[in-house]
């Protein structure tokens, strides 16, 4: 029973984590139709840049939210300068164009950091909490907490604001979108900075746990993906629900099977749910007009 | 007086001049077609005043400003919109929401009261769901409204296209067949909608293949043949016109085999 809650536990936070980098494809998706694979470098620059900010002497808030800054300005320039260029070509070549982003960004973050694992203090100490003959690090509860005001902050934005509305509308027919004024060139911006400012944080928030390296990316990236193919690819619920379904399931099958086998089971998501419910959990299903 | 002056516009796909130096005006609430057959530019030189493709030479003025450069939505801005030959629906959402859309320059959202869902904010919500309600009424899809506008009829995604433009007043109204596959009904009912909306003060722009809707609704005509304009005037002065005739207007009333062919060829072309 304890050994459950415990599994349960790591797995939310794992899931957490997941979801976060779920959301962020989330918004990538819904404006444009591309899978951003360069998602996970997100999640790596957010840890090494305050890493690198905090060892520089900064506070570690302030190393955290420079981070966020300078991601989502990494985030904006992968639209300019290699997204917007190649505007017209089908999406596969733009999702094709995000995986020579993410090794091109890897191998910057190789070179301008360095190939060590890195950490920095957890927020709140590293005392566990006791919670129902399980511990919890008090950081876990920083993951699972973001991650939750991260979902509910774009739920207000995509279903309340105008700007929100805009990006929805741009996703659904951009010559359209333009037609009634929205600018959809800005939109693309707005998509690509907050996907990735929502990656620094996941970056930030998870540092102190799982500790970061340039190449963290990778990984992260292909189980953000399952986690949002999981829910249903475009819908923020979904990847919510995705990253922590996948998140406590990878963390079962390392208590109760393996950990050899915990990898695995993100592929094994990824290869049901294309076999079964291609459209996910929460996925709306896809009508073309011919 | 003059709302819409296009000067000497051009465009090049590679070796081929799809527009050359074609030129024309439009005041307020005038109709002003273009018509060609098959190939001649007309939608290439609405994708040039509208935004969609940038010319190689000639300007676009609109109330006397230069807005040759402009993308779409800084058009939208000015008062200028069109509609689609093929359709630029948002197809996933419900016919109520693409009109509501269409307000979306005229909605002033703030982003926190819109967040913590302020009266301000649904008052607002209100208000553009009737003004949205009375455009549908206006081309009888009001009972339509809640249905997904990917499951409507085309005639009807025509009208849907129509209303959703209106809804951001546009001064200028570019209808790219706005009567294509629709029926004689349908089509006599776009009519007299468009010379409401004309009759309202909108400079409407229109480019369509049924002649006697275009003789009938509009002020002056603009013939395109092969990129060029060959001729422009009253729909009288244009139906007499020798050289219109034996470029357009013959091949559509004679039907005989020398016409058909050059409607092929230029098709080709």
């Amino acid at each position: 029973m304890d050994a459950l809650m415990q599994f349960l536990l790591s797995g939310m936070t794992v899931g957490a984590v997941y979801a976060l980098v779920a959301l962020g494809f989330t918004i990538i998706y819904n404006a444009s139709d591309v899978v951003n694979f360069a998602q996970g470098e997100f999640v790596m620059l957010g840890g090494m840049t305050t890493v690198f900010a905090h060892a520089a002497g900064l506070p570690l808030p302030l190393a955290a939210v420079i981070a966020i800054a300078l991601t989502a300005l990494v985030g904006v320039a992968l639209n300019k300068l290699a997204i917007e260029p190649a505007r017209g070509a089908p999406v596969v070549s733009l999702i094709i164009i995000t995986i020579g982003a993410s090794i091109f960004i890897r191998g910057a973050a190789q070179l301008v950091f360095d190939k060590q694992l890195h950490r920095f203090p957890s927020f709140s100490g590293d005392e566990p909490i006791r919670l129902l003959g399980a511990a919890i690090l008090p950081q876990s509860l920083w993951v699972v907490g973001g991650a939750f005001a991260v979902f509910f902050g774009l739920w207000a934005f995509f279903t309340k604001t105008l700007t929100g509305k805009a990006v929805l509308a741009t996703a659904n027919n951009r010559l359209a979108a333009q037609l009634v004024g929205i600018n959809t060139g800005w939109v693309m911006t707005l998509s690509f900075s907050l996907s990735a400012a929502i990656g620094a944080l996941a970056g930030v928030l998870v540092t102190p746990i799982t500790l970061v390296a340039y190449d963290v990316g990778v990984g992260l990236a292909l189980k953000g993906f399952a986690a949002a193919m999981l829910g249903g690819m475009g819908n923020p619920k979904g990847a919510l629900v995705g990253g922590i379904l996948l998140g406590l399931l990878e963390a079962m099958t390392a208590g109760y099977l393996s950990s050899q086998y915990k990898d695995a089971v993100a592929f094994i998501v990824i290869l049901a749910v294309l076999f079964a419910m291609p459209q996910g959990l929460f996925g709306a299903k896809h009508t073309e007009r011919v | 007086m003059t709302l819409l002056q296009i000067e000497g516009l051009g465009i090049s796909f590679g070796g081929l001049r799809a527009v050359n130096d074609v030129g024309f005006s439009a005041k307020p609430g005038e109709v002003v077609s273009v018509i060609g057959p098959n190939g001649a530019g007309k939608t290439t030189l609405f994708n040039m005043i509208s935004g969609v493709y940038l010319p190689n030479t000639g300007r676009v003025l609109l109330d006397g400003q230069d807005v040759t450069r402009f993308e779409s939505h800084r058009l939208a801005r000015k008062g200028l919109t069109r509609t689609f030959q093929n359709l630029q629906i948002f197809q996933d959402m419900t016919v109520l929401e693409n009109v509501i859309v269409g307000f979306h320059l005229a909605e002033r959202g703030h982003l926190l009261a819109d967040i913590l869902s302020l009266p301000s904010t649904k008052r607002r919500a209100r208000e553009v769901r009737t003004k949205a309600m009375d455009l549908l009424k206006r081309v009888r899809l009001d009972k339509a409204a809640d249905q997904v506008a990917g499951n409507l009829s085309y005639g009807s995604l025509k009208r849907l296209e129509i209303v959703r433009a209106l809804a951001m007043e546009p001064r200028v109204l570019l209808l790219d067949e706005p009567a294509a596959g629709c029926n004689a009904v349908e089509t006599e009912e776009i009519d007299s909608f468009i010379a409401e909306l004309a009759a309202s003060g909108i400079a409407i722009l229109l480019v369509e293949h049924d002649m006697k809707m275009v003789m009938r609704i509009s002020n002056h005509i603009v013939v395109l043949d092969h990129g060029e304009k060959i001729a422009e005037g009253s729909p009288e002065e244009v139906s007499k016109n020798p050289e219109v005739i034996s470029a357009y207007l013959g091949a559509e009333a004679g039907q005989d085999t020398p016409s058909v062919e050059r409607e092929v060829a230029n098709a080709d072309g």
